[in-house]
């Protein structure tokens, strides 16, 4: 069994009352039917109403921790860039 | 032997329920998810193996309704003789290799759930139980099926152990049809259901079921008359092994 029959697959679920697909955990697989099935075994003990994303791991592209500096840096200098100054008028909804 | 033992405390049996009904469709799943326990730790990939350990363990919860309809479900399991086992031959079958054990899943599922459907429509004492159980057996032929294509369809030495495999378990289906008392379904009509069902799936995966007279291959077997074959009486006397040592001990 080589890696590239059997390829790692990172899988998303939502529970039966969650908002969004949350990142479970990975397996390995021989294609994304089965990818889905492990996945029920693995990681929703068969929930009812539960939703099942796989996803080939090559397929995600990650950002990097080298380039975690410029990449999420803030910039917490700029005050102006967060809009926490602002009177919220009487009347103004769902903000 | 027509009464199983049942030991001197089992609770007596609900008149609605048919022992010999409980006991068969009961000791199918025990045995069946016994075998596939014996898969635990040998799988060829991990995945895999929880994939088979959760079918034994729905089958398990099956045999333990059903065994608990009739008396001790620890004494039906543990203290009963080879000869009072009422499971088919085809599910005490020795796993083989992989495509052994999927040819055996392949037959006994599809008619399993061909059968629970049944009785899940029924009002029958066994109805709630297979309410729940034909949506677990459902997956268990999907996984079935999907590693027959697989297999079938993999490469030359997968698709010709497949091929092996169905033909060798071929003998034990046709028991699978057989009346059975107090099983309110008409057994040899889900013969055609499940045959169309099973070739469906053995074409997909380009393999060919055994051809020839169906009665021939179909009259092998006389599980429910407790006549088993050699192989079923070491595995039980591994799986009573402890119970047998212990006797009384709760756990």
């Amino acid at each position: 069994m080589s890696s590239t029959d059997w390829p790692l697959w990172e899988v998303f679920v939502r529970s039966r009352r969650g908002l969004s697909h949350t990142h479970a955990g990975s397996l390995h697989a021989p294609d994304a039917e089965m990818a889905l099935r492990n996945a029920r075994d693995l990681y929703t003990r068969r929930s009812e109403g539960v939703s099942i994303w796989v996803v080939p791991s090559t397929e995600i592209t990650a950002s990097s921790p080298d380039e975690k500096d410029p990449f999420f840096e803030p910039a917490a200098d700029k005050p102006y860039r967060h809009p926490t100054f602002y009177d919220i008028p009487e009347g103004v909804r769902h903000l | 032997m027509n009464r199983p033992h049942t030991g001197t405390a089992s609770a007596p049996v609900s008149p609605t329920v048919s022992a010999g009904a409980a006991l068969a469709l009961g000791d199918d799943a025990l045995v069946l998810s016994h075998r596939l326990g014996e898969w635990a730790g040998h799988a060829p990939v991990l995945e895999e193996e929880v994939a088979l350990a959760n079918i034994a363990l729905d089958l398990l919860g099956q045999a333990r309704f059903l065994l608990q309809l009739v008396g001790d479900e620890d004494e039906l399991a543990y203290l009963r003789e080879e000869r009072a086992f009422r499971n088919v031959q085809l599910v005490e079958q020795p796993n083989g290799d992989f495509a052994h054990t999927i040819a055996r899943q392949l037959y006994f599922s599809t008619y399993q759930e061909l059968l629970y459907g049944q009785l899940s429509a029924g009002d029958g004492p066994f109805a709630p139980l297979a309410a729940k159980a034909v949506k677990e057996v459902a997956y268990h032929r999907d996984h079935a099926e999907h590693w027959t294509l697989r297999l079938g369809d993999g490469t030359e030495e997968s698709h010709r152990r497949m091929q092996t495999a169905l033909n060798a378990l071929w003998r034990c289906t046709g028991e699978l049809f057989e009346p059975v008392e107090g099983v309110d379904v008409d057994m040899a009509a889900l013969r055609d259901g499940w045959l169309t069902l099973v070739t469906k799936t053995v074409q997909q995966a380009t393999l060919t079921l055994p051809t020839g007279p169906q009665a021939g291959a179909w009259t092998a077997g006389a599980g429910r008359q407790g006549l088993h074959t050699e192989s079923f009486g070491r595995m039980l006397a591994e799986m009573q092994h402890l119970h047998r040592s212990h006797p009384g001990a709760s756990w």
